[in-house]
């Protein structure tokens, strides 16, 4: 057996500072299911941003959208917005994991 | 001739020993909670920074735990820090004592060993080295005051130096060494200094920076997880022949060295051999010398460093002779023997199939006498000659 000798982290200890690299874990591999947004009835209000547990809603101007790399599905987004705009969709539905990478 | 002045020699207890050691190495940050035996090592410190002696700040904690949380805060942010307890109080950080190891912080603690919590002893033993022996921590084991001092000194060089980057314990016989009052060469400030000021020449590790960002728990996942374990068992591995570099630079700086991660004392022609830490390893030198007297050809390993094990000296020193016995001031449960025994059992390949006899004496203040050691050193010796043995013994419950 080798072990590799690049290593993801260049400190030794686990914990570094902002110009280290830290992990990113791509939470959105267990997802179950997915936001999607009307913007007919969206008014960009932003209240599903300030909810989003992990903070993954990007402001795009005129709505918010999720990061599909990190979102959890988790529905607060959906829950908490005051126009009903957001249906969580079952991931089965779509044909692509809305991953970047 | 050594480069060191020749320090003042005082009488002092143990406890004040690691107090001189520790002063002498400037930490920024030092805090304890008092804990018997080992509250008079923060008594001195406190009163070392009253007289102006030396600069650390001093935190006040609520408890153990606490104290731990401090000097990890303190050595992330760059500090050379210290603390002190003793069984019960490092049963009371065991969680802070693994987080300093995985955040690598080189922070030096002295233990003034104890009984560990169970059947509620306020005396001496080794139970608590045992106790956090998987922790990720350094662990030195060390046999007089001198030693405490000088051990103290050679930890910080241990722990802070970049290769290593690890917390180190420092441990001696709580309620004998902590409280026996022995010559002690205090060294000079400027000798320690530049003892130390290798470590300037070093590349800095990381701190933590008022306004910059850091992520805490943000590595440990997945396969950084593993990655950063493996670095800190590769950290420990660097540690064994590190510690014995820095041994012989103390040595030929201040005149005295101790063998680095063993001692080794009359074993060039021995067949059997006692293997002892502590102030266990003093009384067993006093009987290996008698009983060469008596024709046995009987040598001492003391161990020194405990984790990580130093595999690879043991095994040189310990193959090919006859027998081999291991006295431990501790029990290994689950195996009803030495922690030690098992683990030079462990070595088994490398030091060929000897009998291996494993006494437990000292628990609970009970001392480890003359007569103890002798016994050991003639029953491994009729092993050799293979007469039936006993793998393990119990001394204080013999008759």
């Amino acid at each position: 057996m080798t072990i590799k000798q690049k290593f993801i982290f260049n400190c030794e200890g686990a914990w570094s500072d902002g110009s280290e690299k830290l992990l990113c874990i791509d939470t959105g591999s267990w997802r179950v299911e997915r936001p999607v947004l009307d913007k007919e009835k969206c008014n960009y209000c932003g209240l599903c941003a300030l909810y989003c547990p992990p903070q993954c809603l990007k402001d795009m101007g005129d709505h918010f959208s999720p990061d599909l790399d990190f979102c959890k599905g988790c529905g607060i987004c959906a829950h908490e917005c005051p126009r009903k705009a957001i249906t969580m969709v079952a991931e089965g539905e779509f044909n692509d994991t809305g991953s970047k990478g | 001739m050594t480069l060191a002045q020749k320090g003042k020699v005082r009488v002092i207890t143990g406890n004040a020993a690691a107090a001189y050691g520790a002063m002498l190495c400037r930490p920024d940050v030092a805090t304890s909670y008092p804990i018997t035996p080992m509250s008079e090592v923060a008594e001195q410190l406190s009163a070392f920074r009253a007289n102006g002696l030396v600069d650390t700040e001093m935190v006040e904690v609520e408890g153990e735990n606490s104290a731990m949380n401090v000097v990890l805060g303190a050595s992330m942010a760059g500090g050379r820090v210290f603390t002190a307890t003793s069984s019960w109080g490092l049963s009371f950080m065991y969680d802070a004592v693994e987080h300093a190891s995985g955040y690598r912080a080189p922070i030096v603690m002295v233990i003034a060993n104890r009984e560990s919590p169970g059947i509620l002893a306020v005396s001496g033993g080794q139970q608590d080295i045992i106790s956090v022996r998987d922790t990720g921590w350094i662990q030195v084991i060390v046999e007089d005051g001198q030693e405490i001092l000088d051990t103290v000194i050679m930890a910080f060089r241990l722990a802070e130096d970049y290769d290593i980057q690890l917390p180190v314990m420092v441990n001696y016989d709580g309620f004998y060494l902590s409280y026996m009052a022995t010559a002690v060469e205090i060294p000079e400030q400027e000798d320690v200094d530049r003892f130390l000021s290798v470590l300037k020449q070093q590349p800095e590790r990381q701190k933590l920076m008022p306004g910059k960002a850091i992520g805490c728990g943000t590595h440990g996942i997945e396969l950084g997880f593993v990655e950063l374990r493996y670095r800190q068992c590769l950290a420990m591995e660097r540690a064994t022949t590190k510690l014995d570099e820095i041994d012989r630079d103390f040595g030929e700086y201040f005149g005295r060295s101790y063998g680095g991660q063993i001692e080794e004392y009359r074993t060039d022609d021995a067949e059997i051999i006692i293997v002892a830490s502590g102030g266990a390893a003093g009384t067993t030198r006093v009987v290996v010398d008698s009983k060469r007297e008596e024709g046995i050809k009987v040598g001492l390993v003391k161990l020194r460093l405990f984790r990580p094990f130093p595999r690879q000296r043991l095994a040189e020193v310990l193959k090919g002779r006859k027998a081999i016995g291991v006295i431990d001031r501790s029990v290994g449960f689950g195996w009803n023997s030495g922690p030690t025994w098992m683990e030079i059992r462990a070595l088994t390949p490398e030091i060929g199939i000897v009998p291996v006899l494993s006494y437990i004496d000292g628990l609970a203040n009970l001392d480890i006498t003359i007569p103890h050691i002798e016994r050991v050193v003639d029953e491994v010796n009729d092993a050799t000659q293979g007469k039936p043995y006993q793998e393990v013994t119990w001394i204080p419950l013999e008759e």
